[in-house]
């Protein structure tokens, strides 16, 4: 039991190490980062450091060579993963494209798709979004109404989508609609990737609790596509939709935000009814329990690495990094805010200020319980993909879709 | 990376477990709960003939020569199957104590008689309802003799040497006692696990060896033991998951299977992301230990606490799964939990493995 690298692990980062020194900034520190001024000028610098990393071969790490990628292998991504981390370089805006979109175009699309869209995904030129959600078609996201008729070899889509992240500034998206509403619910999807510049499509910013819009509402009204850009066959929609949502689970991963060593340097200063925090039992007895759920799922990463470095896949068991992360975010947040005591009501922008780091944990656990994957369905998943309990009994069982009871809200 | 156990560790594990449950381990558990015994001396016996109390002891001392590891995924099945043998106290306390703080004639009187089993040790620390601290240890040696009395001593009607703690003058540290010596009263204590036994013991200036300790050296062996104990607490929360998800499966109510609710389901998914968690900071334990990591402290009291919440959420839920059949003398499940509390008392309580746990990081933050 060692924490080592194989030798050709360890050739493998010293490669990586060295083109991220001699292209970007180290970080002062773990909580140091690359920070964009706004949304466009992030996404302007993302798209100059992708093109970067492409042309030097460390794009897409696991995609095969002619689609722009590297052909590495699992262990590898973890590396990279690991030494970027160390680096202040611009990220975000590309994972739905690549994480989720590319694997789908990938298993489905022709292969002059592939060969018209998969480079430009791993050149960052091209920013794609995930069309699934619908307002009553969330957790039972199979539950989705958008209408798409055939006439001819084109399509015709009407509906709403929502939680559309980027949809604002997509080029492509994947969508799934409602093909046969007379078949059941799984059975009358189909799966398509579109043009977000199509006419017909209006995208409208949600104002989210915290204040600001990362994602839409996605209307769509008489829009054309060109039966070429379906993936997968008519009706087989949830069958090409399950290897995105496997992606989804992957990708969103530990909450980002404060977490123990915050909480524990906060308690170290802070003052408690007349002495510091960290000598307050209650305070010591949580940040302990912290400590334990980062600890766990710090070393279970590092058993799912190892499974990885033998090449064997990790199991779903990694779908509890998410349940135990954003739990923990939001305990963390609500004590960071609590130890201020009547203060920690007070809203403050100020940049770096440590209040604003547990205000924003605040907003954003509760936002990342919901995301990718409810706490609930997750829990559901590792019941029955992991122990092999059975699925719940459903109402909406063979029932044709649009015959299937709907409520009000 | 190779954050995990070796092949071979995993095929003695594997052993272990098989060995465990062909002897009817819980069963065993259940007749000394039941009778008079103090523990199962048949099943100690092949214990120490399978070579598992000689596991961690060096070869020059008689013992196998293997490591920490080996004796980690031994535990965790001794664990799973609550084996009720005087291993725990024997090995994970009495062996590690004389292997790391006597001096070379104690270890080679001592320790060849540990691998073979024909010594039984016990711990003897805790004197009252109170977690024992430098400053409230009473137990006192001087002059070569020991006195003082002890409660809750596991295994300590079953042991024939003592390890205990005592101060002289103002420092606090670790004494070997021969069973065999004059001056030594066993009451049997009863308690809330009889599958393990226990005992009050007083010391009545008897013979003792000082083993070269303080107080940091009592620290240490308790946290080499958490890292032991935890790997136990991991096995049997994972066998109540286990044993919850079979009856579930099987059991049906409003004409299915309960395993098919969701109020079921996200219970027992709470309990896979318990022991998760456990198992992950019990292998961090697990290298530390093996490695003599200077992390050792920090790592044992995260196993620990960890190990500890896994096992009383998955034994008290596993008999809220059972339903009425879970409250029942006849099933298995209040074997688990009782061994359950037996485990998180054994070497000091949830508050204090939490509070060193802080404490261990504070220092660490200093240097």
């Amino acid at each position: 039991m060692d924490f080592n690298d194989t030798p050709e692990e360890a050739k493998f980062r010293k490669e990586a190490y060295e083109w991220l020194k001699a292209n970007a900034e180290l970080k002062d520190g773990p909580k140091d980062g690359w920070r964009a001024s706004s949304e466009e000028e992030g996404l302007k610098e993302v798209k100059v450091w992708q093109k970067k990393l492409h042309e030097s071969g460390w794009a897409c790490l696991h995609w095969p060579k002619m689609y722009g990628g590297r052909e590495s292998t699992p262990i590898e991504r973890v590396i990279w993963g690991q030494e970027v981390s160390k680096f202040k370089v611009p990220g975000g805006y590309l994972e739905i494209g690549q994480g989720m979109a590319g694997p789908v175009m990938m298993m489905y699309a022709t292969e002059e798709q592939k060969e018209r869209y998969l480079p430009p995904l791993a050149t960052g030129e091209e920013i794609w979004c995930q069309l699934f959600s619908e307002p009553a078609a969330g957790s039972d996201v199979a539950g989705i109404k958008t209408k798409a008729e055939l006439d001819g070899d084109t399509w015709t889509i009407n509906g709403q989508k929502v939680w559309t992240s980027g949809a604002h500034f997509s080029d492509y998206g994947i969508l799934v609609t409602r093909s046969d509403p007379s078949a059941p619910k799984h059975k009358g999807l189909t799966f398509f990737f579109v043009d977000m510049k199509s006419p017909g499509i209006e995208v409208k910013p949600i104002k989210q609790i915290s204040g600001g819009a990362n994602f839409n509402e996605v209307y769509f009204t008489d829009v054309k596509i060109p039966d070429s850009q379906r993936l997968g066959a008519v009706g087989d929609g949830w069958k090409v939709s399950l290897t995105t949502l496997m992606n989804e689970r992957l990708a969103v991963g530990d909450a980002s935000g404060p977490d123990f060593e915050e909480a524990f340097s906060l308690a170290r200063g802070q003052d408690l009814n007349g002495k510091l925090a960290i000598e307050n039992d209650a305070v010591r007895e949580k940040l302990a329990d912290w400590y334990c759920q980062q600890s766990g799922l710090k070393y279970a990463k590092y058993r799912n690495i190892s499974a990885l470095s033998r090449g064997e896949t990790p199991g779903p068991q990694s779908s509890i990094t998410k349940i135990v992360s954003g739990n923990k975010l939001q305990e963390i947040a609500n004590f960071g805010l609590d130890i201020l005591d009547s203060a920690g009501i007070l809203r403050t922008d100020e940049e770096g200020a440590e209040q604003s780091m547990y205000q924003y944990g605040f907003y954003g656990a509760a936002g990342i319980r919901i995301a990718g994957g409810t706490d609930e369905i997750l829990k559901n998943i590792i019941s029955e993909q992991v122990l092999g309990m059975p699925q719940d009994m459903r109402a909406d069982k063979g029932l044709p879709f649009n015959e299937i009871p709907t409520g009000n809200k | 990376m190779n954050f995990e156990f070796s092949a071979d560790q995993m095929q003695l594990k594997d052993i272990a477990r098989k060995f465990l449950e062909k002897e009817e381990s819980v069963k065993r558990a259940r007749n000394i709960l039941e009778g008079d015994a103090s523990y199962d001396e048949d099943l100690w016996s092949q214990v120490i003939e399978m070579g598992f109390t000689a596991t961690a002891i060096p070869e020059e001392y008689g013992g196998l020569g293997l490591g920490y590891l080996e004796l980690c995924v031994i535990a965790e099945e001794l664990g799973r199957s609550l084996a009720p043998t005087p291993f725990s106290s024997s090995v994970y306390l009495a062996t590690e104590a004389i292997l790391n703080f006597g001096d070379d004639s104690v270890k080679q009187a001592m320790l060849p008689a540990f691998a073979s089993g024909e010594k039984i040790g016990a711990f003897a620390h805790s004197e009252s309802n109170t977690s024992p601290t430098e400053a409230n240890i009473n137990c006192t040696y001087s002059d070569g003799t020991l006195s003082g009395t002890k409660i809750a001593v596991v295994d300590g009607d079953v042991a024939n040497t003592f390890i205990v703690t005592a101060k002289s003058g103002s420092s606090v540290g670790l004494y070997l006692v021969d069973g065999a010596s004059e001056g030594i009263e066993i009451t049997p204590q009863s308690t809330l696990d009889p599958s393990r036994s226990h005992a009050s013991i007083t010391f009545n200036n008897t013979a003792a060896i000082e083993l070269k300790s303080d107080w940091s050296d009592v620290l240490n062996l308790l946290d080499r033991a958490a890292v032991l104990f935890s790997f136990e607490q991991l096995g049997g929360a994972e066998a109540c998951m286990d044993m919850a998800k079979e009856y579930a499966m099987g059991r049906y109510a409003f004409g299915r299977s309960i395993a098919s609710f969701q109020a079921i389901k996200h219970k027992l998914a709470d309990m896979f992301i318990a022991v998760e968690l456990a198992r992950s900071n019990c292998y961090y334990g697990a290298w530390a230990l093996s490695t003599d990591a200077p992390e050792l402290p920090t790592a044992a009291a995260t196993c620990r606490v960890s190990a500890s919440q896994a096992f009383h959420e998955c034994s008290k839920e596993n008999i809220q799964t059972h339903g009425g059949m879970g409250f029942t003398w006849e099933f298995d499940c209040h074997l688990y939990y009782r061994r359950c509390r037996q485990l998180a008392a054994n070497i000091g309580s949830q508050a204090i493995w939490k509070d060193k746990l802080i404490g261990s990081l504070e220092r660490a933050n200093q240097i």
